[in-house]
């Protein structure tokens, strides 16, 4: 049995909280470089420029690339070998939070309670999945979730007759209907299957997803594509001022399903489309 | 793409002109003002009381900013989603409220009272915290100052960058993007 320590996992998640507000993605990046010089619309290609340049300075200065520096989101693969000791995961989690948004000027956007509303000051509770996994490894996924994308997100029960051209419709709606409020380009994370709960977790997970990676099955990966493409065909653009650059980018993630179900869950996150992980 | 300048508080016969569309470099003083803020606003005037600032003829900016590091004038500083400021904002017009700059789409009665009181509706680019905030010259907060990132800041800036979504003729660039 392997052991990490709470204090190793406060410091990891400190760094994770940072780098993911101050840094954005090389993927992301990319993308963005891609998807400008295919951009025919002036506004468009200066709504592309800024949002490059806006994350050259954030990276340069170690400033946040925006201010929703969003509900902290992790997704912990813990190998079924490696023991924490020192103190639960959870509270480590919570401790690094505390510090990285702290010591990172980052901003508490956190009520304790939905109805009292009173901000907790410190950007805790964050959201934890754990994984049990193989191995004697820690791997920590974090997201910073910011809500102008959350926010536009929709899950719908869909019977199985609906069909998948139901799905694809439903989910480029959901883009439709989010439209500059979501910031795009967005990054579209689809959960298909499992039940009620489990493909709002499948489409939150699909965001961890490096911006251009396909699923590995063909048969989801040409729906990804096919949404995108749907997607972008919108005429949205950055910032839904017009343009063919709705999405960089569109996932999807599978799960078994009951006989009588077709759960599909939309998640939407934004062009600062966040996500950094360590292994321990 | 040219980019018109234009100073604040803003002039009337200047906002007349401005079409959906326009790129436009804002120069002068503005508010912000989000959720909490718009709700406090909107109660004081409610209950017969006075606002903590004159809004005639002002501009207000939907920004929640980061804390500022050491040396900072401000820390990171985007517009958030404008439609959560919609149920507020026909009576804040009503008081003579001049220009908004948020990010995404308006509510049917905030597009009418636009026209109405031939005001503008701007937006900056969402999610670009860290380059608007290097045209912010000065921040300091006004009112309010229990609400943290909700504060009301009266906020100097330099050819702070906004594209015109809404303006005195009805127009709107993102239902013109939608149609294309």
């Amino acid at each position: 049995m392997r052991e990490v320590t709470y204090d190793t996992i406060v410091e990891a998640v400190k760094r994770l909280c940072i780098d993911a507000n101050v840094e954005l993605g090389s993927d992301v990046v990319r993308a963005m470089q891609e998807a400008k010089s295919q951009e025919k619309s002036a506004v468009a290609d200066e709504v592309l420029s800024q949002l490059l340049q806006n994350a050259e300075i954030a990276a340069a200065e170690r400033v946040p690339m925006c201010q929703d520096t969003g509900m902290a989101v992790f997704l912990v693969e813990l190998g079924q070998d490696c023991h924490i000791v020192g103190g639960s995961l959870y509270d480590a989690i919570n401790e690094g939070i505390r510090r990285g948004y702290g010591e990172g000027y980052l901003r508490a956007s956190i009520v304790q309670d939905p109805i009292q509303r009173k901000n907790t000051g410190d950007n805790t509770p964050g959201i934890v999945h754990v994984e049990l996994v193989s191995g004697d490894t820690c791997t920590i996924h974090m997201t910073a979730k910011g809500f102008g994308s959350e926010n536009m997100s929709r899950l719908q029960m869909m019977k199985p007759s609906d069909g998948i051209d139901a799905v694809e419709d439903f989910v480029v709606e959901t883009v439709r209907l989010a439209g500059p409020n979501a910031c795009p380009p967005v990054v579209v994370g689809v959960g298909l299957g499992g039940n009620f709960e489990h493909s709002a977790y499948l489409a939150k997970r699909a965001l961890f997803r490096p911006v251009g990676e396909r699923n590995q099955r063909p048969d989801a990966a040409e729906l990804e594509l096919a949404l995108l493409a749907k997607i972008n065909q919108l005429g949205l653009g950055p910032q839904g001022m017009g343009g063919r650059t709705t999405a960089l980018d569109v996932h999807v993630e599978l799960y078994a399903t009951h006989i009588a179900g077709l759960p599909v869950a939309v998640n939407i996150n934004c062009h600062a489309s966040r996500h950094k992980h360590v292994t321990l | 793409m040219s980019v018109k300048q234009l100073a604040m508080p803003l002039i009337q016969e200047q906002i007349n002109e401005l079409r959906a569309g326009d790129r436009v470099e804002l120069t002068g003083w503005m508010y912000t003002a989000r959720d909490a803020a718009h709700e406090r606003m909107v109660e004081m005037v409610q209950a017969g009381g006075t606002l903590p600032v004159d809004i005639a003829g002002q501009t207000i900016y939907y920004v929640g900013p980061t804390p500022a590091k050491p040396g900072q004038i401000i820390g990171s500083a985007g517009p958030t989603t404008s439609s959560r400021m919609d149920p507020y904002t026909p009576v804040l017009l009503s008081l003579g409220l001049k220009g908004m700059i948020g990010k995404g789409s308006r509510s049917q009665s905030v597009k009418e009272g636009i026209v109405q009181s031939r005001a503008v509706y701007f937006a900056a680019i969402g999610g670009a915290g860290a380059l608007l905030a290097k045209t912010i010259r000065s921040a300091e907060v006004v009112a309010f100052h229990d609400l943290g990132p909700e504060a009301i800041y009266r906020l100097e800036v330099e050819r702070f960058p906004v594209i015109v979504i809404n303006d005195i003729c009805g127009g709107d660039l993102y239902q013109q993007s939608q149609s294309l």
